[in-house]
């Protein structure tokens, strides 16, 4: 059987599935389909909000990502993690003793207005939608790359599945969709990942691997790692490189903006307690641990053994022939991800790093005229290894479920956040007060149609500036909503004039420096400043900002908070009832 | 349940959150971040490298999932003991 015809097997299985947890958890009212009726278990609601999170980028590109920077990438590790412990102590058991359905509906019942509700709104919108293009894109590519189909065939696929699970389940459907999904994700980035540590280590944990001896130099893995780095003029992985500033910057703003992050937050309105809402946050992050401990290991091994396998003997010794590379090179030679360029026309293949000034005079003296692997993409490193391994095709075919699950889950639990903002708090709560649960169903119904649809649009054109829209939001996310929830329950006199002052001001702030550096609307050529380190303010990266963003809401907020009126006496007593556990209740019906 | 005693809850609560953001702060910005050249004069190696690399590869991760359940255990406890959890 042909690898084409293994991955449809596979990916058409996975996919039948979804669907029939779809018309199994159908909703039959709005509570289902906002809070899967709270009745998700804390364990099983940690393994969705896992898939909830972790996209394709995650599955298909971190491990990359961390294996070409090495330490000075641990901010992603550190940043998309640290953030669950900011939900559980400061925002989800909280949210959930108040026992609503979404992120606007708290701010905007907690500050008594419904203009700090169209604010929410408003910033879940620019986050949600701007985080959801990237995640259509990427199931496209991951359908194109594992199915041979065209991208827009790819997409519209992905958004028909979508489409089905979502608008006929609501959160009961993608709450169940999510944890087979994240059965499928994790299993297959961890059967390649055992096998490559096995190889590499004889250790089957990866991550415990990562830090163990290199059976074959029997030098510690890392120190190996290192060392054929420098020897090709490469950075080393552990070395620290770059602005300490920065990295402590970008990583609290990633962990900031994780817990500020509309669709990771409504996970945690589906479960039946307060106390179930802080240990679910326990259990979300061992799952996500599962992949973000294997990540590095799985970068870092595969990156070394690519390079042992182009100098099997050793980096002072000549590397291997391009006639004699082995099989899966050439097999993805022909996806574009890999490609090879003869530069001194002497059949062998040198990879090295040609931008070293330090590395150049040993490279002309080797009679090296550049570096020869002219295209390295990093999705290598999680693509390649089943066939590195050399494991049986039925592992790629898992690889091709697995990133198409990430995609999936990801985009639907957005997709739920931007309807329900749509329908529950725009329609219900402030232009149609008076339609009924059934009739709000249709509409949150419609409404999910509606955010596929543009969703979808968006994916197949998407706007020049996919690559800076995850940055993005989070940024956002950091600079508007988690000041806000976190004002909202932690201070009983912030009152509406200082949220909302809070939130522009985080909005326009963060916009306003990102903009400035990256372009208006990423539009490119119009930044006012070039995106250099000496140009940013005080040395902070626009992508750094949110934490800042953060800052500055706060501040705004309490000072206008002190020079306008106290909330009202019911609002205090709210913000001391959503302080206790006792007393929460199931789905409220409006 | 009365006035004085919502307020030792909610200070007990506040406590216990400032205690564990330290811990969250100490082992991300600090220990990874901050403190790594500090840690890294420390004759302790962890796989042929130092601590500080180990905290941002794996060890905040480590501590973060630790510091939810001991929050999630504390809580629970904290919550009985005022009369304030869920029947």
């Amino acid at each position: 059987m042909s690898q084409f015809m293994l991955n449809l097997i596979v990916v058409g299985a996975s996919f039948a599935l979804y669907v029939g947890i779809a018309i199994w958890a159908r909703a039959g009212n709005t509570s289902d389909y906002y809070a899967a009726s709270r009745g998700v278990h804390p364990i099983v609601n940690g393994a969705a909000t896992a898939a909830d999170w972790m996209s394709a980028a995650s599955f298909i590109s971190m491990a990359g990502l961390i294996a070409f920077v090495g330490y000075g990438n641990s901010t992603f590790l550190m940043g998309w993690t640290g953030g669950y412990v900011l939900l559980a102590l400061l925002l989800a058991p909280y949210l959930r003793k108040f026992g609503r359905f979404t992120v606007p509906e708290f701010i905007g019942d907690r500050f008594y207005s419904n203009t700090a509700r169209i604010v929410a709104v408003i910033c879940l919108l620019v986050i949600s939608i701007t985080y959801v293009i990237g995640q259509m894109t990427g199931a496209g590519v991951a359908f194109s790359r594992f199915l041979e189909v065209d991208n827009t065939t790819g997409l519209l696929i992905a958004s028909t599945v979508v489409f089905i699970y979502s608008v006929l389940g609501g959160m009961k459907g993608i709450t169940y969709t999510q944890l087979a999904q994240y059965c499928v994700l994790i299993t297959a980035y961890t059967i390649p990942a055992v096998f490559i540590s096995l190889q590499l280590t004889n250790n089957p944990v990866p991550a415990l691997g990562l830090f163990s001896t290199h059976a074959e130099s029997g030098l510690p893995l890392l120190a190996k790692l290192d060392q054929v780095l420098m020897e090709l003029g490469f950075q080393d992985y552990t070395g620290s490189h770059g602005s300490t500033m920065n990295m402590f910057l970008f990583t609290l703003s990633l962990m900031i903006g994780t817990a500020g992050l509309p669709h990771v937050i409504i996970r945690f309105f589906t479960v039946p307690k307060v106390s179930d809402a802080r240990k679910s946050a326990g259990w979300a992050l061992v799952f996500i641990a599962l992949l973000y401990l294997t990540a590095p290991a799985v970068g870092s091994m595969a990156r070394l053994n690519i390079i042992s396998t182009i100098f099997p003997s050793g980096t002072a010794e000549q590397p291997i022939a391009y006639d004699e590379r082995p099989d899966w090179m050439t097999n993805w030679e022909q996806t574009g991800l890999l490609a090879f360029e003869d530069k001194n026309n002497d059949g062998l293949i040198q990879y090295y790093n040609d931008r070293s000034e330090d590395f150049a005079p040993i490279a002309e003296a080797r009679g090296w005229e550049g570096n020869e692997m002219v295209t390295f993409n990093r999705d290598i490193l999680v693509l390649a290894n089943p066939e590195i391994a050399q494991l049986p095709p039925w592992v790629l075919a898992l690889i091709a479920a697995g990133g198409l699950a990430a995609a999936l889950s990801t985009a639907a639990g957005l997709l739920l956040a931007i309807s329900s903002a749509i329908s529950h708090d725009l329609l219900k709560s402030v232009f149609m007060p008076k339609i009924s649960d059934r009739q709000e169903l249709m509409y949150a119904r419609i409404s999910m149609a509606f955010a596929i649809a543009l969703a979808t649009y968006l994916g197949l054109n998407p706007p020049g500036f996919a690559a800076q829209v995850v940055a993005l939001a989070f940024g956002l996310a950091a600079a508007t909503l988690f000041p806000a929830l976190m004002m909202g329950i932690f201070s009983k006199s912030m009152n509406m004039q200082g949220a909302v002052a809070g939130m522009l001001a985080g909005l326009i702030a963060t916009l306003l420096y990102i903009f400035t550096y990256l372009g208006w609307f990423f539009i490119p050529e119009t930044n006012m400043l070039p995106n250099t380190a000496e140009h940013w303010l005080a040395g902070i990266s626009p992508l750094s900002f949110g934490s800042v963003g953060a800052v500055i809401n706060f501040v705004v907020a309490f000072a206008v908070m002190k020079m306008t009126q106290a909330p009202p006496t019911e609002i205090q007593e709210l913000v001391e009832s959503i302080r206790v556990p006792r007393g929460a209740t199931g789905a409220i019906d409006h | 349940m009365e006035n004085d005693q919502t307020t030792a809850y909610w200070a007990a609560n506040i406590r216990i959150i400032l205690i564990c953001l330290s811990i969250w702060a100490l082992v991300s910005f600090g220990f990874a971040i901050w403190l790594r050249p500090l840690l890294a004069a420390l004759p302790i190696t962890i796989g042929g490298t130092d601590l500080g690399f180990w905290f941002a590869q794996q060890g905040s991760i480590l501590s973060f999932i630790g510091l939810i359940f001991y929050y999630t255990w504390y809580m629970n406890r904290l919550d009985r003991r005022f009369g304030v959890d869920e029947e």
